[in-house]
């Protein structure tokens, strides 16, 4: 089976989950632009931050046979650095346009201020100006509300829902984001956000249908074999399996690809010119098939040995 | 009159594009013909791929031959419609002079890796290419293989403007990211005795960790061999691979240093006949490479 982890950090991880990953079956990431732990003073490191995420991360994947995009923007945090975030709009627009980025994100609230609200906004109308797909990071406090407004304002702005990802979804948010037209992203990720057996009973509560899941894996106690994860973990407990495809692989591609930069061909018929520039000649397949007839992985998925309680996220 | 880089590049893209691509392009090169914004540079720039797509640049014989008359060196083998129709929109917009000077910089500091290898292409016909000296070699750092190669491979510039110190370092970052020597231009002018020594250690450096050394190094050892190279092309010549007792047999026999051509006598009947003949040279090598 393949994997999309549609919302990870891969600049925090190592080559060992790259390789980890690969084996169990991920074959694209997608890393929004966000906080790195360390608030940025200035401009000129947000600039070196976005050209990696364009431009060696995205190397750096393709030498484990994993593809990699990102999405880019101004996160809700230091939008509240207002000589910061006034710089980093500027240099925006000439971003958004590379190679690979598939959306405005991860944009949103963290505290609901009005300078987060203001380049929320910003950002709404560059996504639409550039008719890109958005991805909204909604906040870890005050969530429920968090997540209505930032809807309400993505509305007021003009955007069609469905060209936004609401992220970081619960058992609480989801009814209206989904009934609203909005796709919904939920996080496996331990502690804070989403457990694996909570996903799955979201899944059989509320379908499949506009609903996948992510790592969010970062420079904290996170999982980047989460999707993979919870796929096995969908499978073995019922969950039709066309269900989990569309959860774990094919919802987020299809929202992403309304980008044009992100493609099933690019892991399992690369462009020639594609190899010449960046991949060498990597498909994922190398030649084989597709591992989708497994029940989740391949036999050298790391994923594929772990008992049903290994598989668990908490 | 001779075609400038501009109107070649202008030349081929009309002829393969038709519809909205060519429309958008010909707008986007007549309004950076004209006055306009950073922003407007970079977007459109940006946008290339996007609204064209990145399709292989057909190219004739002849077209080659005109890059090579408009431009010395210039080798658009391999181009996509994405880097030349790039290329002739910096062309277009070059007529800004410092203001786009400024713009460019600004442009090449965020590029992705597509931009970074169109760039670099680039180097040979941008007005003034000796200012952006600092930018190749800067460049020449990079872990990125398709990123090096730009610079390294098919291309004039470093020949033609790196020092001997930046020359030798990018010949030998070659072997390091698995890069071929052969498509390095004008690589058989720029032999030195620190770029001999540096190989021969490099060579040295492997075997020690029984580890392969690559044949095309032996080519930069053999013009300027001092006694520790000879000792190391006499041990190439008979070395288990035939590629690389070829390949050190050809730079002996190249050498204007006797010492060094008399290794050749070592070489078996086959390479001494296929030198004789003029049938081994560098070329031939690199074709029958794995």
């Amino acid at each position: 089976m393949m994997f999309i982890d549609p919302h990870i950090h891969m600049n925090a991880r190592t080559t060992d989950d790259y390789e980890a990953m690969a084996a169990a079956g991920v074959v694209a990431v997608i890393e929004p632009a966000f906080w790195l732990g360390q608030p940025r003073t200035s401009v000129d490191t947000y600039i070196d931050y976005l050209s990696t995420i364009v431009g060696w991360e995205r190397f750096r994947a393709s030498q484990f046979g994993i593809r990699h995009y990102c999405t880019i923007g101004l996160n809700s945090k230091e939008a509240n650095n207002e000589g910061l975030a006034e710089a980093v709009m500027e240099v925006l627009p000439r971003f958004a346009t590379k190679e690979g980025v598939v959306a405005i994100g991860e944009i949103g609230y963290d505290e609901q201020t009005a300078l987060e609200d203001k380049y929320f906004r910003a950002q709404l109308e560059l996504a639409k100006a550039l008719d890109m797909p958005v991805m909204i990071h909604t906040p870890h406090r005050d969530k429920t509300k968090g997540t209505s407004r930032s809807m309400d304002v993505c509305i007021e702005h003009g955007l069609d829902p469905s060209q936004v990802v609401v992220d970081h979804n619960n058992e609480e948010t989801v009814r209206e984001v989904l009934d609203r037209g909005f796709w919904a992203g939920f996080t496996l990720y331990p502690q804070t956000k989403m457990g694996s057996e909570r996903m799955v009973d979201v899944v059989r509560r509320f379908g499949s249908e506009r609903v996948f899941i992510d790592s969010s894996a970062d420079w904290g106690k996170s999982d980047p074999l989460a999707v993979p994860k919870t796929g096995r973990l969908m499978l073995a407990r019922g969950i039709d399996p066309e269900d989990v495809r569309k959860v774990c692989y094919s919802n987020a591609l299809a929202v992403y690809s309304q980008s044009g930069q992100i493609s099933e061909s690019d892991w399992l018929s690369p462009a020639p010119i594609d190899q010449r520039t960046l991949y060498e000649g990597n498909s994922v397949l190398r030649g084989q098939s597709p591992r989708i007839d497994d029940g989740g992985a391949g036999d050298a998925s790391p994923v594929a040995a772990m008992s049903e309680r290994d598989l668990l996220i908490e | 009159m001779r075609a400038r880089p501009v109107d070649l590049l202008q030349r081929w893209l009309d002829r393969q594009l038709d519809g909205p691509p060519a429309a958008w392009l010909a707008a986007q090169v007549a309004h950076l013909a004209g006055e306009h914004s950073d922003r407007d540079l970079y977007v459109g720039v940006g946008l290339v791929p996007r609204k064209l797509g990145k399709a292989d640049l057909a190219l004739t014989a002849e077209d080659h031959a005109d890059a090579a008359a408009a431009c010395a060196g210039w080798d658009p083998t391999d181009y996509s419609v994405d880097q030349a129709a790039r290329l002739l929109l910096l062309l277009t917009a070059s007529h800004r002079g410092e203001a786009f000077d400024a713009a460019f910089y600004e442009l090449w500091r965020t590029a992705d890796v597509g931009e970074q290898v169109t760039f670099y292409r680039g180097l040979p016909l941008y007005p003034d290419p000796a200012r952006y000296l600092w930018r190749a070699t800067d460049g020449c750092r990079t872990n990125i293989k398709a990123v090096f190669e730009a610079i390294a491979h098919r291309n004039p510039y470093p020949a033609a403007h790196f020092d001997e110190v930046a020359f030798n370092q990018l010949c030998l970052k070659a072997l390091f990211v698995g890069a071929r020597l052969h498509p390095i231009q004008g690589l058989d002018g720029r032999h030195n005795g620190a770029l001999a020594r540096m190989m021969t250690d490099y060579a040295f450096e492997r075997w020690a960790a029984s580890r392969p050394v690559s044949w095309e190094l032996w080519r930069c050892v053999g013009p300027y061999p001092d006694d520790r190279c000879l000792q190391a092309l006499a041990r190439a010549v008979a070395d288990p691979d035939p590629q690389t007792r070829r390949a050190a047999a050809l730079a002996c026999h190249l050498s204007h240093v006797p010492a060094a051509t008399a290794l050749v006598a070592g070489a078996s009947d086959d390479t001494r006949e296929a030198l004789a003949s003029g049938a081994l040279t560098w070329a031939a090598l690199a074709a029958t490479a794995p």
